[in-house]
């Protein structure tokens, strides 16, 4: 049966909407929420409770709902825990309930409710104890189904989500009165401002009270005030939009549902869209929220906050019921009574617990039949049927109604004043919390700073935007706040119904009742945060913005304390739930951070690269040929190619830095812990950076171009971070020191050409009057060279592979070019391109260290470098380094190693253990860090770590690793597999 | 957190590294062991106004002493960490 009035609200009649709620049709109108048009079609029960499955129906229109959550959607679009009041209806919509089976209206787990008394407070904690190893597979799993709210669809989002940054003078958050007032005295005024506005129509209070501003109707102006601002140029109106947090110096969060109102968002548009706006100053204007009474069975579908049932009837148009109680300690609901009376429902009683409110009554309430006392109970099954009502003479009598109309006053908005940490302060009078400190830059208007009726939130709008501007140094242009109409709204709070049968419900979407607070008080947890965690009260997707306030009450009452000294709980972000795809934004998948591409990543692609992610890089792995299935052959063929004939690699990913100046060597000299000083022009020297707690920070080599001209590499792993210590040594340490430096890492591709054909290929792409003979440049050399088409480059011979090898530089953009130069020059040579494999089995055989072996803990005396630790200087780490421990032969030392069985693999994480000692760590004496199969040895070979290692060359030990279940027999050795008098890179 | 960089504005504090004590000074190469452990290892913990270290990584790359308030991250101010003594 609807319940649509004939006329009115803020519906698009001409635009039919038609959806689903569990499988069944129904319809509604354009400027609907689900909420509103499922009680339009006479749907009461739409959710059953968190923990005793009990049938729930719509309290609120607004965030604060508890009850009515509802799953959107299908598929990978579901998404549960929905607000029905929030969610905007539209055509197509699919909605299903949640927490019930098999159906909403027959829920088998309603018995629940039976065995409430073994579900109160504390019950996970008393009920589930023993035996402890039933909670992870039988306790946790049994309470999930039974107790929860919807499910997640498991498949990836199809939508995407974006993030912008803003910026203004003024953020207005909110768009009532107060946020209307306030955004227009500001943009009147040429400030920059902002107004975001949680619903997708501005206007609050405006949209669902009949209420007179200026001589018209309140909507009326709230549609004049948009339509201004709509018009100026410097003001940006975000509907949709809610303002989840407060940071700190003026930075806010907010969610913008750009898409959530249609099936499925448009080509290129996102879903949501999480902005960053940063405001110099900021009206907050998120108005109050109303309470719910505490009586027994207060959660009956029927029973509705009074402001809900007014903004039902006049902003949709729904008429939530036909004999309607109202039960208010206040003289705001009379509004809802008028309300009620005008959509042509019956005023059964408006009950009302203040002695003197018959007095003052005026209008519809007057003729309203009053009834000095309160409402007990609640009465009906799966939906309200009467109440229960004790009068102020003790009387208790019976109503036969439908709807109950409640109102405990109101609770300011705040979330956002408390962010930062700063706690609300009570209000005694007024008996609600209001901001105390407040964060810099914001000041608060309308119902969040106490003033409850239109006239104060347009004055303190006004004023709140005149302060802000004069404060920033805008003259505010603007005439006086327009008059508003009259309303009462004298108020007595009741904190709570004198006890009778049936739950009091306090915290609807946890169930919590008084009487958990009653156990939790009793059980030593009546503190507000320890009666939270205690209870549960005011967690979940509302946050207790319904439940929080009587929740205090009745702890104040139990202990004895006022509301002010129980305390609120801490507010934390966000004020509403926030999807995580907003707060990922588009940084998910491939596209998590930045892909960093090397110069000659086409080519290697055209080549059947396999690519891995190295650190930000993309970089060739190992380059299958055809009928390579495994990763190891090809690898197995590269390293064969650069030992016997000429490979090719892009090392351009080493970080990169040019040096220049008269004290660029004395910079190095203090940066690295070798020496620099015997370091002439045209060549290159290995070094090692330390920390100053004296463990290796990084390496690379460093080569002197010019006199006063240095060019550095670091690892690739650690670019930034080196280049951010050299500024820190540069700008804080040493001040005094006359060099500047630059990242180049970007502007140089830089190849290894590696193998006993390196220099014959070479010289294939130079010009022809470049000699590089071994006489000409030998090991080690560093120079500016030019290819045979007069392009400039840097050459220098190095060697990570330790054959005859080189690495060739030239600008960026022509890396692509010179790299096909070199590989088509080279065809007759048997060059090959080999990757990151073949880089890491090389440099394995030689015993270089590497990331599994610099990794921020290890010492240069541990890695077999100490003998490059200069004793002459002063450098970063030069001091610490000397200490005892960082030499300790019980410590660990770079060592190799290889199988006993020639035949067995090794595996890097695994443990040195003597042979026949137990596997217990007290007899591990160190780890294996690099493992490779060695194509020249015909086995696999490891690096690692063991204690007084360098001693211990020839014995045998275990290698175990129980991750993977594996137990080899090896052999300890030097760390140099291949070649270690260096005969042939100094070919 | 905004950081009013003097060379680039007011910028995200995400721009940003942050380091720890501007007050630190490195022992000169002749001071003894305990003033480099002091050096390396220990620090203040203020909760009140505190000079910092922070790095303009996204920026200009310049070290900042910024002088923040730990319990309110209110700044107070911000300058080049170059010549600062």
């Amino acid at each position: 049966m609807s319940a649509r009035l004939p006329s009115g609200g803020l519906i698009d009649r001409t635009r039919t909407l038609r959806f689903t709620f569990d499988g069944r049709s129904h319809e509604g109108f354009a400027g609907d929420t689900l909420a509103a048009a499922l009680l339009a079609d006479g749907v009461r029960l739409v959710g059953r409770s968190f923990k005793y499955h009990r049938p729930r129906g719509v309290l609120t229109a607004g965030p604060e709902e508890p009850n009515a959550l509802v799953e959107l959607r299908a598929g990978a679009r579901r998404e549960p825990n929905t607000r029905a009041t929030m969610a905007e209806l539209y055509d197509g919509l699919e909605a299903r309930s949640q927490n019930r089976w098999p159906s909403l209206r027959f829920d088998l787990l309603s018995v629940n409710g039976l065995f409430s008394p073994l579900l109160g407070a504390g019950f996970y904690y008393k009920t589930f104890m023993w035996p402890a190893k039933f909670w992870e597979k039988v306790y946790e799993p049994a309470i999930r189904r039974a107790a929860g709210l919807g499910s997640l669809s498991t498949e990836p989002d199809p939508d995407h989500y974006e993030k912008a940054t803003a910026f203004c003078d003024l953020l207005v958050v909110g768009s009532g009165p107060a946020g209307l007032m306030a955004a227009l005295v500001a943009a009147r005024s040429g400030a920059r401002v902002i107004l975001a506005e949680q619903d997708f129509l501005f206007g609050g209070r405006c949209l669902s009270e009949r209420i007179a501003i200026g001589d018209g109707s309140a909507h009326r102006w709230a549609q004049s005030v948009v339509a201004e601002l709509a018009s100026m140029p410097d003001v940006r109106l975000l509907p949709r939009t809610t303002v989840v947090a407060t940071y700190d110096h003026g930075a806010y969060t907010a969610v913008e549902r750009v898409n959530d109102h249609v099936a499925v968002p448009p080509a290129f548009e996102p879903r949501q869209r999480l902005w960053r706006i940063v405001a110099k100053r900021t009206v907050l204007a998120a108005g109050a929220l109303e309470r719910p009474l505490v009586f027994g069975d207060n959660d009956l579908p029927g029973v509705m906050l009074a402001s809900a049932v007014s903004t039902y009837i006049n902003r949709y148009a729904v008429k939530p019921g036909r004999r309607a109680v109202v039960f208010a300690d206040n003289d705001h609901a009379w509004s809802t009574v008028a309300d009620l009376r005008a959509a042509g429902a019956e005023i059964v009683a408006l009950v009302d617990p203040r002695p003197d409110a018959r007095n003052r009554a005026v209008g519809v309430a007057r003729d309203a039949p009053l009834l000095t006392g309160v409402v007990r109970r609640a009465l009906g099954g799966r939906g309200l049927q009467g109440v229960e009502v004790e009068g102020a003479d003790g009387r208790v009598q019976r109503i036969d109604c439908d709807l109950l109309a409640v109102s405990g006053g109101w609770t300011p908005t705040l979330h956002l004043t408390s962010h930062l940490g700063a706690r609300p302060r009570w209000d005694a009078a007024r008996s609600m919390f209001l901001p105390d400190r407040l964060p810099p830059g914001m000041l608060v208007a309308g119902a969040a700073s106490g003033g409850l009726h239109t006239a104060a939130a347009l004055a303190t709008g006004f004023r709140a935007a005149e302060d802000s501007l004069r404060s920033l140094g805008i003259t505010p242009r603007g005439d006086t706040p327009p008059v508003a109409g009259e309303e009462a709204d004298a108020w007595t709070p009741l904190w709570r119904a004198p006890s009778s049968r049936g739950k009091h419900f306090i915290d609807f979407q946890n169930d919590v009742t008084t009487a958990d607070l009653e156990l939790a008080h009793r059980e030593g947890f009546g503190a507000s945060e320890h009666a939270k965690r205690y209870t549960t009260l005011g967690m979940a997707t509302d946050q207790g913005k319904t439940s929080a306030l009587n929740g205090l009450a009745t702890l104040a009452s139990l202990t004895g304390k006022t509301i002010g000294e129980v305390g609120t709980t801490t507010y934390r972000p966000p004020y509403t739930p926030v999807a995580i795809g907003a707060l990922a934004g588009h940084h998910r998948g491939p596209d998590f951070r930045p892909t960093r591409l090397t110069p000659s990543h086409e080519w290697a692609r055209e080549q059947g690269a396999v690519f891995i992610e190295s650190g930000a890089w993309l970089r060739a792995q190992y380059f299958p040929q055809a009928g390579e299935t495994d990763w190891l052959p090809p690898v197995i063929r590269e390293v064969q190619a650069v030992r016997s004939a000429v490979g090719l690699c892009d090392v351009s990913t080493l970080g990169k830095i040019e040096l220049k100046g008269p004290d660029a060597l004395e910079f190095i000299e203090r940066l690295y812990a070798n020496g620099w000083q015997t370091l002439a022009v045209g060549r290159a020297r290995y070094g090692v950076m330390l920390r100053e707690d004296g463990r290796v920070m990084d390496d690379g080599t460093v080569a002197r171009l010019g006199e006063q001209h240095w060019f550095m590499t670091t690892t690739t792993a650690n670019a930034v971070a080196v280049y951010q210590h050299m500024q820190h040594c540069h700008q804080v340490l040493w001040p005094e020191l006359d060099v500047q430096f630059t990242s180049v890492t970007e502007q140089w591709a830089q190849f290894a050409v590696a193998g006993p054909h390196s220099r014959g290929l070479l010289q294939r792409v130079l010009a022809p009057g470049e000699d590089i003979s071994n006489e000409a440049f030998p090991y080690m050399g560093a120079r500016a060279v030019t290819l045979a088409d007069g392009l400039r480059g840097r050459l220098f011979r190095l060697s990570f592979s330790g054959e005859l090898a080189y690495e060739i530089a030239v600008p960026s953009r022509h890396g692509d070019a010179v790299i096909r130069r070199l590989a088509a020059a080279g065809q007759d040579l048997g060059v090959v391109p080999y990757g990151l494999e073949a880089l890491g089995v090389m440099r394995i055989e030689k015993g270089h260290v590497a990331g599994n072996e610099l990794t921020g803990r290890t010492s240069a005396q541990q890695l077999g470098l100490g003998r490059m630790l200069s004793t002459k200087k002063d450098y970063i780490g030069a001091r610490l380094a000397r200490l005892p421990a960082l030499d300790d032969p019980a410590d660990t030392q770079l060592v190799g190693l290889k199988p006993i069985d020639c035949k067995t693999r090794l595996v890097s994480g695994a443990h040195f253990l003597p042979i026949g000692s137990p596997t217990t760590f007290e007899h591990e004496q160190g780890y294996v860090t690099s493992v490779a199969y060695s194509p020249s040895l015909g086995h696999w070979i490891a690096l690692g770590l063991l204690k007084n290692g360098r001693q211990r060359h020839g014995e045998r030990l275990r290698a175990v690793d129980l991750l993977r279940g594996q137990e080899t027999e090896v052999v300890i050795c030097d760390p140099v597999f291949i070649d270690p008098q260096g005969d042939r890179l100094r070919g | 957190m905004r950081i009013h960089c003097p060379h680039c504005g007011p910028r995200g504090h995400d721009e940003f590294v942050h380091h720890g004590d501007a007050a630190l000074r490195r022992p000169p190469a002749d001071a003894p062991d305990a003033a480099f452990h002091d050096y390396v290892y220990l620090r203040d913990n203020p909760a009140g106004p505190y000079r910092e270290l922070w790095f303009h990584a996204a920026g200009c790359h310049s070290w900042l002493v910024v002088e923040r308030d730990t319990r309110t991250h209110e700044i107070r101010s911000v300058t080049f960490a170059r010549g600062d003594a």
